[in-house]
């Protein structure tokens, strides 16, 4: 046999990229982290993680990255701050391009996550770090005592809303139903905060202003009336899209792009796996990426043995 | 303090970065700001690549906001680099090395 770089590329640093490095340092198993910006992924996001279990009293998103990182230092795990630009899958022994070299391997997980959802309406690039945001935790001080715009319904939605009133004055949370699609503790506590005013069954429409955000208009998608709401910032958390930027059509994915993958966490092409939030699934959780990625190497061990 | 890149306040911006004779980098940051947090080795690594070129400072934006005020922050992190006391372009939140070395590049 040719020799091969790897038995095991790891594509991404967030929840399931660090459990992938941890699960297959300790199978010693010859791997390699590539991570495009630092660790962390969206949880660096997140102001304050409660359904993590083993941390009864919640943990910042990124205290608990910082530990994860520590956790997998400490089995000497190979990360290299690098991009993945294509992936050539056509022989058993895979290709990886990095910006500056190819290496080979003989599986990889594909852990690369995702990012927050266009909407796709006017204003939305110009006023983008200019009142418009994807981060509470980042921004939500510089709105101190002001009126703020939140756009979804979902967890991250509620959450960051309810997180966004320590500091602004009123929170307009417009969601495109009559109800919260949101965790049910998260729904409680949305409603018993009075800061929070529920825009229901509407969509932001558009985003306008100066230099800075002055004010968003609302359509409500029942009675297709519209309003414009004054507000100095406008936070979006309607979704996400897959980070496959460097596959073309070499894996199966779902109609928005995420990666299927059987229960094993195989992808359509044998020795390629994917795990955490890139996948196709109901649910998307920093516990459910973990177990992903402790699948996707367990699968890929074997996967290797047979080869071997 | 991060070795290489200079903690500025409001009172010395104006000596630091506006009449800098090289161009300068500024990292707008806070303690809260996981972002910052994350971004801020990269920001570390470049100073010790680049700064013999480029000037590295930072501002936490809660200790100091009149700077951030008068540049329209809104969002952190937001690396802005000046030249000749003008801006001369920013980047908004988490980004890519490579991403940062191709406008260090463009300035210099």
């Amino acid at each position: 046999m040719k020799s091969v770089d790897y038995d095991l590329v790891i594509i991404g640093g967030g929840p399931a990229g660090l459990t992938a490095g941890l699960y297959a340092a300790r199978a010693r198993l010859n791997v390699i982290l590539i991570e495009k910006i630092v660790p962390g992924g969206q949880v660096l996001t997140s102001d304050w993680i409660e359904n993590y279990p083993g941390f009864p009293e919640g943990i910042s998103g990124p205290d608990l990255i910082q530990k994860m990182t520590e956790q997998v230092k400490k089995f000497d795990l190979n990360i290299e701050s690098n991009e993945v630009i294509s992936l050539d899958l056509s022989d058993p022994v895979k290709k990886i391009k990095l910006s500056d070299r190819t290496i080979t391997s003989h599986t990889i997980i594909i852990a690369t996550g995702a990012s927050p959802r266009k909407l796709g309406i006017p204003g939305e690039d110009i006023f983008f770090g200019k009142g418009l945001s994807t981060c509470a935790t980042c921004d939500g001080p510089f709105f101190k005592d002001k009126i703020v715009a939140a756009v979804g319904g979902g967890d991250t939605a509620v959450q960051e809303s309810i997180f966004l009133t320590k500091f602004v004055k009123k929170v307009y949370l417009i969601h495109r139903r009559d109800q919260l699609r949101a965790t049910k503790i998260l729904q409680e506590r949305a409603f018993a905060n009075d800061k929070i005013e529920f825009v229901w069954d509407s969509v932001l429409t558009s985003i306008d202003g100066l230099t800075n955000v002055e004010k968003i208009t609302v359509k409500n998608v029942k009675t297709g009336d519209t309003k414009e709401l004054s507000v100095d910032g406008c936070f979006i958390w309607t979704g996400i899209l897959p980070n496959t930027e460097f596959l073309k059509d070499e894996l199966k994915v779902d109609d928005y792009g995420f990666i299927i993958v059987d229960s094993n966490m195989q992808s359509s092409v044998p020795g390629v796996f994917a795990a955490g939030d890139v996948r196709s699934t109901g649910l998307r959780q920093i516990v459910t990426a973990a177990g992903d990625a402790a699948s996707a190497v367990f699968s890929a061990e074997h996967y290797i043995e047979n080869i071997k | 303090m991060a070795e290489g890149v200079l903690e500025i306040d409001d009172s010395i911006f104006d000596a630091e970065v506006l009449k800098s004779n090289k161009p300068v980098l500024i990292d707008f940051w806070a303690p809260w700001c996981g972002p910052c947090r994350a971004i801020s080795p990269l920001v570390e690594e470049l100073a010790g690549e680049f700064g013999d070129k480029i000037k590295f400072v930072k501002c936490n934006v809660d200790d100091n906001p009149i700077t951030p005020g008068k540049y329209g922050i809104r969002s952190i992190p937001t690396l802005m680099f000046f030249k000749d006391g003008n801006v001369v372009n920013q980047v908004i939140g988490i980004v890519a090395r490579s991403k940062l070395e191709e406008v260090i590049n463009k300035i210099l």
